[in-house]
């Protein structure tokens, strides 16, 4: 079901450890990562998941909170979305 | 995954983060005939019961969809049935009231406005329509979210010059009951020809008779977006091109409406109404109608061309807009408040935008001259004018026209009346010092126009 998918965009300075660290995050709350998409833009990092919240114990509001917490622990923007708002926007 | 797309995903949040892009209100269209009544209290309990009932967890629902899709939602609205209609029949009609009734509900349950204290009266006023339209000023003074509007014309009726006038001094006594907040008062109610029934952006927002028991009706927003594509395109594009744009922008701003309108509407257990492909602009830096003329090539608002340049955005936002949801009504227009739009602020200010060219505008997109402020002293009489000319712009080319304009008590052209939040800024206009008053007070309907022989 496209309503349990989820995409999250992490970006800002490169570091070592940001995708051990979100995915660690992901996982505590049973998030399961399905692709990953990453690029360096001007020493941006800028990273793209699609995932799924259909086994995730947790709402939406919780899921969305813990991940953004997670990444402003390194210092990185998070942004959390249903994918589907990307699906009905691109396509015709 | 072939729908996983990295540029698409980066466009989607940079149009939310950076141009603005948002939904610029959800409006639960309620109807409230079921609450008629022979008392008054008896009617105003049954309408609050209902408004807080049924919209109860309006605000809520819209903030959890904020949050899930990560877009913002600027206004919760709602729309009732005309409070003219509602409270007719009652014994001891205390219109002002019922519009406190209407304000505690809005407030109780977290929404921005509530529109709907209003009157169609574009043939003739009834005993209680006559009551009801002097109850106006006193309505809005007297609240923080209640909005009024009154239709004074349709193509097939004509103009209700009686109303005209009776409108006019409406305006002008909102506006002094409210002169130390610069005449808010006025700046809460519009008058229409043609008005639609399912128009989910204030001040005109209504729930019609036609109307189903509820509905949620989407405005989107979306200016930024729209200026930030075409300033994009070279300078060398041809209009050709800018109006694909421009529809191709609409499109996605449209799609976002619709999605979120879909899902609120579910969750509040209500049918999905309509989107109003309308772009509505936001006092907010760069969320500018005037700012796509810019982007298109005009100086500022107001500039020889702008009446081309808004006809052609108007239509490029409702061809693109159409393809992406299945109901589209309301508006349906470009909005171009003065106040609420830095683009036309600055033109303004300058004293290159005129309220000779914005009527000028107004005959080629929604909504008409809005959010206008002008001297305190004009007189009703030549307000009335103001209205009556945009009325027959409506009337003669079968579309929605409004006048919301505010004469800002003891401040004249060259100061400024400052609203705040969405409603903004206004450099005060100077309006034509001729005299209409003769024509205004003949009274009578100015005849339905013919609709054959279209030259």
């Amino acid at each position: 079901m496209s309503e349990d998918k989820i995409i999250i965009t992490i970006s800002g300075k490169d570091k070592v450890g940001i995708v051990a660290h979100i995915a660690n995050t992901l996982a505590e709350f049973k998030v399961n990562i399905e692709d990953i998409k990453q690029t360096i833009m001007q020493d941006y990092f800028v990273m793209m998941m699609l995932c799924s919240i259909k086994n995730a114990d947790k709402t939406f509001k919780e899921i969305k909170d813990g991940i953004v917490n997670s990444g402003k622990e390194i210092d990185m923007e998070v942004w959390v979305q249903r994918k589907e708002i990307f699906d009905n926007m691109h396509s015709v | 995954m072939k729908d996983f797309n990295v540029q698409n995903i980066m466009e989607t949040i940079e149009m939310i983060k950076v141009h603005h892009l948002d939904i610029r209100t959800v409006t639960l269209a309620l109807s409230l005939r079921d609450c008629a009544s022979e008392d008054i209290k008896t009617t105003g309990r049954k309408i609050y019961d209902k408004i807080t009932k049924t919209a109860g967890s309006l605000a809520k629902y819209a903030e959890d969809l904020e949050n899930e899709f990560s877009i913002p939602i600027i206004n919760k609205r709602i729309a009732v049935t005309p409070i003219s209609l509602v409270a007719e029949s009652c014994t001891n009609p205390d219109y002002v009231y019922l519009a406190q009734i209407l304000d505690k509900a809005a407030s109780e349950i977290g929404i921005d406005f509530i529109g709907g204290y209003s009157a169609l009266v574009e043939k003739g006023c009834t005993n209680g329509d006559k009551k009801f339209i002097e109850s106006i000023p006193e309505a809005l003074a007297s609240t923080k979210r209640v909005c009024s509007s009154l239709n004074l014309a349709t193509s097939k009726a004509g103009i209700n010059m009686v109303g005209v006038l009776k409108t006019a001094n409406v305006i002008k006594k909102a506006a002094e009951l409210t002169a130390d907040a610069d005449g808010i008062g006025a700046a809460k109610f519009v008058c229409f020809c043609n008005s639609v029934t399912d128009n989910p952006f204030m001040a005109g927002a209504y729930c019609g008779i036609n109307e189903p028991e509820a509905a949620l009706n989407v405005g989107v927003s979306g200016p930024g977006v729209v200026r930030w594509a075409i300033e994009n395109m070279p300078k060398t594009a041809d209009l050709g091109e800018v109006a694909n744009t421009i529809k191709k922008t609409a499109f996605k701003i449209t799609t976002t409406g619709e999605l979120i309108g879909r899902r609120l509407a579910k969750r509040l257990d209500v049918p999905f109404g309509v989107i109003d492909l309308s772009l509505a602009p936001t006092p907010a830096e760069g969320d500018s109608v005037a700012g796509i003329f810019e982007a298109m090539g005009l100086e500022a608002a107001g500039a020889h061309g702008t009446t081309a340049a808004l006809a052609m955005l108007n239509d490029a936002v409702k061809k693109g807009g159409i393809m992406a949801s299945s109901y589209v009504g309301g508006l349906s227009g470009a909005f171009i408040p003065v106040s609420e739009d830095a683009g036309m602020i600055k033109a303004a200010r300058q004293g290159v935008l005129t309220i000779d060219k914005l009527e000028a505008m107004t005959s080629v997109c929604s909504v008409g001259l809005d959010m206008i402020a002008i001297p305190g002293d004009t007189p009703s009489e030549t307000i009335a004018g103001i209205i009556a000319d945009e009325m027959a712009i409506g009337m003669i080319n079968k579309k929605t026209t409004a006048v919301r304009i505010i004469p800002v008590p003891n401040k004249t052209v060259g100061e400024e009346a400052e609203f705040g939040g969405l409603l903004g800024t206004a450099p005060i206009m100077p309006v034509n010092r001729l005299d209409s008053s003769v024509f205004v007070n003949r009274a009578g309907r100015i005849p339905a126009p013919l609709h054959s022989l279209n030259n």
